[in-house]
């Protein structure tokens, strides 16, 4: 073997590790690192894998509740949803690895979560991706698009998980930062979830699925944990290559293996690989571990140690299983075609010792590698730029007397337009399980051999966590449930994303520590467990920050699948209902943005009692069977809800009229995107009863107009402001993707 | 009816199309596993489900053709057994002989995953007894590799000798360009062999055959089958 390279000042630099980093590395261990050594411990204390800057914020949220299986701290949260299942679930986030190559870094991302949740002995029966991209005006915008939905599309759909949904949005603050997000469900039998720990002494540590590469290698520490700049294409080894086909045969395999109660633990080899996922089981377990590299299925000659370690090559996994079932585990991967070879065994020593051709290249304790980062206690600030964009004054915004010209803006939105150019390209249906397809508030996905559902809504509005991170993430968490609601789903437990820029600067901190607040407080009012997460800084490129961005990923029970709500109109004749209140809210809206192009004011109210009252109304109408639809008021507001119930209509589109009394303008009426509204139609027969139990509740609820025609019409005040055909808004609110997507330049 | 569905490695539409002729529909079903060199004779029927065997890598359906499991489809088949193939079935049915023509990529160069309509072209199959002669079925189509093709000649013969069995339409059964989703010739979704005990289509009627949804027109096509034996 090559000699290693002396330990330099510039080398720990390089290394990503400060020098007070190094120093507390030589106390906790007391003598100097070696090469490999220092490898591990600047993947390890990467901010991507040691959380340093955002930890002492996470302990805000609440992660409790009868039913939390396993909540934060695993490889995913698991939650029990009785007659003897849990789901399994968890977002993570491959920005970075995506925006240099955008095909496989979403693949691998997809690959990754999956791993995530059947390393938790839990099949995988749903992907979901929240997607954010620049302006469409940026060249790099559609290379981007194509690239990521190519990516999710070519390795979800070869490993027989249906995409079931999702979200994609467009701002110019993503132009040098796109998000990927990614989501993964499964489903595990309550009592057999699997955990990531070594187990007792004599354990064997066997290695399964792909050759270990050169790939990937410092994925999680250098390119995950810095923000961009001239250098980012020099950094695309470090992205990871996916083989769907191999994840496919690993997910089938591993939960065979795992029906033997001799498996002890498992942990996928995600960011830092070998490394993360030795040190980890150890750690959890209080145990040592020895391995021998000799013994690891190498994809090419002459890796050093160093590579191996740090390798983040896709598709393997670590199982700790008891002595003597050896050959059997081996059996059951051979069977599926996967490489496996016991590498190593737990110890009763207190750290990690490996050899490699017969001399040992790494002896550390575990506590300082997987603990030892220092929590960095960053500082906040909050930034200047609020006090400029808070003043927006409705006066001043021109105000046209009909709303014709907005409509159609606002359909031919990207934002807005639908989205069935991305799904199409992704199975959403294999497993027979999509009881909601994709383009819906929420996909809802029966529980085999139950009379079940779940629902699964993912969101984040970063125009309002730009204007108001606190009040934005709680917004996020509300329109999540409430798209939950408008399916019949009641929220079981969260996941989150949490994407911000770079947290050396202490106005990005003070954003994360407002969305963090105003998330969990949201969480705990609506009494909903934060069971799993990622967080995903540097998100920026030479010193401009993404809008904060704290994606959540709501999961939701339905208790009689027979009684699933969906947004479209069903009939003619139908009346038309709002749940919730209309203010005069602009403020970062869809509509000021694509009409005014600009991102102003104060996000919408967020009255939580209010929301509860509404959401839950809203769920009894559809326990009741009052109602035949049920749409959330999210971007474009009411005119955009209401227009997308007509298109979603099992005849290819219902026309509407709508007849309102306001005393608003009418652009904030139709297009205001206040909170805590639901669309709802009906048969007519029902209305006293509905307005009955409003009443009860209370909670607010107009009647807006009736179903049929072939237009979208609204009256506001008995004059006319909107009159479209269905037919013509539809072809462009269902083709403006698809077209910009397809363009060649 | 005795069923066996192939699992390749990567198959995917395995756990559902047993799910439909098991749990929905009653049928005796069994696994058949692409490594063993299976004696078939005593079933009425053998699947070959969807998904991407061998990850498709190469071509769809290149490699399974050589799987030991082919041997015996092939030896089935030839004795006039039926074989269904759906999806990734159909492209190994078509990479190992056993229906002509080929599956190359959709036109529009991307995956399509979404429900479309199909009229049944021919009621003289074991596959298509149940429908009415020019029903127009809605049945979802998930594929990158559909859009069939066959030379002019041959395309010719299959009609006369009524082997064409689906053709993509619009929901009034038109056959026009824009109810054909990927670009086959002649709009051909599903195509039989000239002994009509050999199937295949890239659509998934075990995708619309669960009661649990309003649309079960797949099942026409399993009670076919299952009326036969």
């Amino acid at each position: 073997m090559d000699k290693e390279p002396e330990i330099t000042s510039q080398l720990v630099k390089d290394h990503g590790l400060t020098g007070e980093e190094y120093r507390r590395i030589l106390d906790l261990i007391g003598r100097q690192p070696n090469f490999t050594e220092l490898g591990i411990f600047s993947v390890m204390w990467s901010e991507h894998c040691s959380y340093k800057s955002s930890r002492p914020f996470l302990k805000n949220l609440p992660s409790e509740g009868p039913n939390v299986l396993q909540g934060p701290g695993e490889n995913a949260g698991a939650i029990d949803i009785g007659d003897g299942f849990a789901v399994v679930f968890k977002i993570e986030s491959h920005n970075h690895p995506s925006f240099i190559e955008p095909h496989q870094g979403a693949a691998t991302g997809v690959g990754g979560i999956m791993r995530d949740v059947f390393t938790m002995g839990a099949r995988p029966i749903a992907l979901l991706d929240s997607l954010r991209f620049g302006e469409l005006d940026d060249p790099r915008t559609r290379f981007l698009l194509n690239g990521v939905v190519d990516g999710i599309s070519s390795y979800g759909n070869c490993t027989g998980v249906p995409t079931v949904g999702g979200e994609v949005y467009f701002d110019s603050c993503y132009n040098g930062n796109i998000l990927v997000n990614a989501f993964c469900l499964g489903l595990a039998k309550s009592d057999k979830i699997f955990l990531a720990k070594a187990g007792g002494v004599g354990n064997r540590i066997l290695y399964v699925g792909s050759k270990t590469g050169r790939d990937g290698i410092h994925g999680a520490s250098l390119l995950a944990s810095s923000e961009f700049d001239e250098t980012t294409e020099e950094k695309r080894p470090t992205v990871q290559v996916g083989d769907p086909f191999t994840e496919k045969l690993l997910i089938e395999a591993c939960l065979e293996l795992m029906e033997f109660d001799w498996v002890v633990g498992v942990q996928d080899m995600g960011a830092a690989g070998l490394t993360s996922s030795s040190f980890e089981m150890a750690h959890r377990s209080e145990a040592g571990v020895r391995m021998d590299l000799s013994k690891v299925p190498l994809r090419e000659a002459g890796m050093t140690p160093y590579e191996i370690l740090l390798s983040e090559s896709q598709e393997r996994m670590l199982f700790v299983i008891q002595p003597g079932h050896e050959e059997e585990a081996v059996a059951i991967l051979e069977k599926w075609g996967l490489d496996a070879a016991i590498i190593g065994e737990v110890t009763d020593e207190s750290g990690v010792r490996i050899r490699f051709n017969g001399k040992e290249v790494v002896n550390l304790p575990t506590f300082p590698v997987v603990d030892g980062a220092l929590d960095l206690k960053r500082e906040t600030q909050r930034p200047e730029y609020l006090d400029r964009i808070h003043q927006l004054n409705l006066t001043e915004l021109p105000h046209p007397p009909r709303g014709d010209k907005a409509l159609i803006k606002l359909l031919g939105s990207p934002n807005i337009a639908s989205k069935e150019w991305v799904y199409e390209q992704y199975d959403h249906m294999v497993r027979l399980n999509t009881l909601v397809l994709p383009g819906s508030d929420a996909a809802v996905l029966r529980i085999k051999g139950t009379k079940k559902a779940v629902a699964i809504s993912v969101d984040c509005n970063s125009r309002f966590c730009y204007l108001d991170p606190y009040e934005g993430a709680a917004i996020a968490v509300a329109e999540c449930c409430r798209n939950l609601a408008a399916t019949g789903a009641t929220p079981i437990g969260l996941t989150n994303c949490l994407n911000f820029g770079n947290p050396e600067r202490p106005e990005i901190m003070w954003q994360f520590e407002q969305a963090v607040q105003g998330m969990g407080d949201a969480c705990l009012y609506f009494n909903i467990p934060v069971v799993s997460g990622n967080v995903s800084l540097y998100n920026e490129t030479k010193g401009e920050a993404i809008f904060p961005t704290p994606t959540v990923a709501v999961v939701g029970l339905i208790e009689d699948q027979t009684k699933v709500m969906t947004q479209g109109f069903k009939k003619p004749g139908h009346r038309i209902g709002l749940i919730g209140f209309t203010m005069e809210e602009l403020g970062g809206s869809e509509y000021l943005k694509v009409l005014f192009d600009k991102t102003e004011g104060k996000p919408p109210v967020l009255d939580r009692k209010h929301e509860k009252q509404v959401q839950d109304f809203c769920l009894e109408l559809i326990q009741k069977g009052l109602i035949q639809s049920a749409h959330d008021c999210s971007e474009g507001g009411l005119a955009i809800a209401v227009a997308e119930s007509c298109f979603a209509s099992p005849a290819e589109g219902i026309g509407a009229t709508l007849d309102l009394e306001s005393t608003l303008r009418g652009d904030a009426l139709l297009f205001g995107e206040s909170q805590s509204r639901i669309v709802i139609s009906f048969p007519e027969e029902f209305t006293d009863k509905i307005e009955d139990l409003a009443l009860s509740y209370p909670v607010d609820f107009i009647l807006l107009g009736k179903t049929g025609g072939s237009h979208f019409t609204v009256n506001i005040n008995g004059r006319e402001y909107i009159k479209q055909e269905i037919e013509s808004l539809k072809k462009i609110w269902k083709t403006t993707l698809g077209s910009y997507a397809g363009q060649t330049t | 009816m005795k069923c066996g569905i192939v699992v390749f490695p990567g198959s995917n539409c395995d756990h559902d199309c047993y799910h439909i002729l098991k749990k929905v529909l009653n049928q005796e079903t069994h696994w058949l596993w692409h490594k063993d060199n299976a004696d078939l004779s005593s079933f009425d029927l053998v699947v070959l489900p969807g998904g991407f065997s061998y990850g498709d890598y190469l071509r769809a359906g290149a490699i399974s053709r050589f799987s030991p499991v082919m041997n015996s489809v092939i030896s089935f088949a030839k004795k006039g057994g039926k074989v269904l193939g759906i999806c990734n079935g159909f492209q190994i049915l078509v990479e190992s002989g056993l229906l002509p023509g080929a599956l190359m990529q959709n036109h529009t160069r991307k995956f399509i995953c979404k429900n479309v309509y199909v009229r049944v072209e021919s009621t003289h199959t074991p596959f298509t007894q149940e429908c009415s002669d020019k029903s127009v079925l809605q049945i979802p189509i998930a594929h990158h590799q559909g859009s069939y093709y066959i030379d002019p000649h041959s395309l010719g013969d299959l009609e006369e000798k009524g082997q064409i069995l689906f053709r993509y339409c619009d929901a009034e059964g038109n056959i026009t360009d824009s109810s054909n989703p990927n670009g086959s010739v002649s709009s051909v979704a599903g195509l039989c062999n000239a002994q009509k005990n050999v199937m295949g289509m890239m659509p998934h009627p075990e995708r619309c055959a669960d009661p649990l949804w309003p649309n079960v027109d797949g099942q026409s096509i399993f009670k076919s089958l299952i009326t036969q034996s």
